[in-house]
């Protein structure tokens, strides 16, 4: 039954529901490949036991005939960013290794309520903060994807979603759960030739998942396409009193609501995104892409967006520094790693705790972080990124006057090689010179493939949408991918 | 933009992070050129522009002032790194 791997979500769920093959069959067949799937090092930890009892769940209610839920039967994998009952929750960090919480993140509950399982907690950039997962304290990702040119350089699967595009794109896993907080679900998704969406900030509770920067962190789903993305999202959204910004809204049937011809609509194309030193082949797959939104019937519109270029350096204000009060919590007391020197005091243990546990990335955001909040530097940093947020955000609430969505690329560059990027922090952070703009605005956006590169790798389209409006979001993802025809996958050679 | 190694060992300390002396120096440099790199936002005029404080306008909601958890010490305390008698226990703060 090897073949049930190579079956989506929406297949998956339409084949358990018509008894094609029980919820069963599906889990084993994926526990299968995520045990053969070891030299990805896409897992933290496996978790076999629970995508088999999830499906037995299934199949017992099936066979007693009552109404299945909207993703029965599918085993997905969760970024080890949601806390878990009793399975241990890292974000790839030594600080929370052997933390095993003893309650369930909203999305991974909604999902687990929706009738699907969980094969294991994905690999991920250190607390998500990284592009190319090789800042996890257990090791980098590999990508499943390799170069035409014969060699094996290991390449970035991008980041900080990246256990979570390596398994759906090696089909290890028909979906999985990613978090964005500047483009961690985008430029991953772009990487490795999958989809994937960040709702509107507020759609998804924020509960139980681990804090980065809590003004931006979102969760989303990363699937093989634009239909299995609007049905995982469906599951993981929803209104969460225990959540203080979750969006009180019912969520939208956004499956059903598909419709891919852009009649009558309107697609922005932000002059600011055209960016030094972009590579031709990205500037051409964007030509292509605009190509095939008029041939879809939408109307292209030229828009500005002219606070562009200081997004990405207001995002590195304002990560950082929810990020350094978000972390402060790592203190060695009440839960997590503690490291006590001999004859330390308090003050001495909290800084040897901190010393061992947090990777050098996450150090770095720290100081960054307590550096522009603290005294005398405050209003030149941090006031004034979060006045310069304000000035993208009405860029963008401009833009809507002219167009319904806005096509871009989603990364500047193909996957790169592990190594390539990480001796330069400032080199990494460009990498999401597209995503943050929508990110720091809170706005829905979707990577979805596009075509290869000259070495055989995945490029990826981005649409972003006005805030709520998820369904013009897929929809222009839907049109792009009915006429990009991907079907690339990478050959298997783990 | 400079930032010595005086300041990583300053704000390393504000961040309760212990840090050694050959990484404030290594680090110095790096910190340096990321804040040299975000200080172009001093080039925007934001004089009549207010501070964003909620991505999407939301009301923030007044919930009934009743108990809705407690009598789950163990499970508060189960992953502690060390806990005691009920309490999460810490090094000596008062002589």
């Amino acid at each position: 039954m090897s073949d049930l791997t190579d079956l989506g979500i929406r297949q998956i769920r339409d084949g358990v529901a018509g008894g094609d093959f029980s919820a069963r069959e599906v889990a084993e067949a994926f526990n299968a490949a995520v045990a053969a799937a070891k030299p990805l090092n896409a897992f933290i930890v496996e978790t076999p036991d629970h995508a088999l009892a999830a499906a037995d769940k299934v199949d017992q209610a099936r066979a007693a005939g009552e109404t299945l839920p909207p993703m029965a039967g599918v085993p997905i994998g969760m970024k080890d960013l949601f806390c878990t009952h009793g399975v241990q929750t890292t974000a790839a960090s030594h600080i929370l290794e052997g933390f095993k919480p003893e309650y369930e993140s909203t999305v991974s509950q909604n999902l687990w309520n929706a009738g699907a399982g969980m094969l294991g907690k994905l690999n991920l950039d250190q607390f998500a903060m990284g592009s190319s997962n090789e800042t996890s304290y257990f090791g980098n990702v590999i990508s499943p994807w390799r170069r035409n040119d014969g060699g094996n350089a290991p390449l970035a699967p991008g980041g900080s979603s990246g256990g979570s595009a390596a398994v759906v794109a090696g089909r290890i896993a028909p979906g999985a759960t990613g978090t964005d907080t500047g483009g961690s679900i985008r430029q991953p998704a772009a990487f490795v030739g999958i989809s994937g969406i960040k709702p509107t900030y507020g759609r998804c509770s924020r509960w139980g998942t681990i804090a980065f920067a809590s003004s931006l962190d979102q969760a989303g789903p990363m699937a093989r396409d634009v239909r299995d993305c609007a049905i995982m999202l469906e599951a993981m959204s929803g209104f969460d009193p225990k959540d203080a910004t979750s969006l009180d809204l019912p969520v939208p049937k956004w499956e059903e609501g598909l419709n891919a011809s852009m009649a009558g609509k309107r697609v922005g194309i932000p002059r600011e995104y055209r960016v030094d030193n972009m590579p031709e082949e990205i500037e051409a797959l964007w030509q292509q892409g605009i190509a095939w939104m008029r041939d879809a019937g939408a109307e292209i519109v030229e828009v500005s967006l002219p606070h562009t270029r200081y997004a990405l350096p207001a995002y590195y204000i304002i990560a950082p520094a929810e990020a350094s009060s978000n972390l402060a919590r790592y203190d060695g007391v009440r839960f997590g790693q503690r490291d006590l020197p001999e004859g330390a005091n308090l003050q001495d243990m909290y800084a040897a705790t901190r010393e061992a546990g947090f990777g050098d990335e996450v150090k770095r955001r720290i100081l960054i972080g307590t550096y522009v909040l603290s005294a005398g530097f405050y209003d030149a940093y941090f006031t004034q990124a979060s006045k310069v947020r304000t000035l993208i955000a009405q860029d963008f609430e401009r833009a809507w006057k002219r167009c319904d969505v806005l096509l871009t690329p989603t990364a500047p560059s193909a996957a790169f090689a592990l190594g390539e990027k990480s001796a330069d922090p400032l080199a990494m952070y460009l990498n999401d010179v597209f995503t943050v703009p929508s990110s720091l605005a809170g706005l829905p956006a979707m990577s979805v493939p596009g075509g290869l590169d000259k070495a055989g790798l995945p490029l990826g389209l981005q649409v972003i949408g006005r805030a709520l409006d998820e369904q013009g979001v897929l929809d222009a993802a839907l049109a792009i991918e009915e006429r990009a025809g991907f079907v690339a996958r990478p050959e298997r050679w783990w | 933009m400079s930032v010595d190694t005086a300041t990583v060992k300053r704000v390393a300390k504000l961040a309760r992070i212990a840090i050694r002396d050959e990484e404030a120096s290594r680090l110095a440099p790096e910190l340096g050129n990321i804040l040299g790199w975000i200080e172009q936002l001093g080039e925007v005029d934001t004089s009549s522009v207010q501070p964003m404080t909620a991505v999407i306008p939301n009301r923030l909601r007044l919930r009934d002032d009743v108990v809705t958890d407690g009598n789950i010490r163990a499970q508060v305390l189960a992953n502690a790194p060390q806990a005691e008698h009920g309490f999460f226990t810490v090094p000596k703060v008062i002589e």
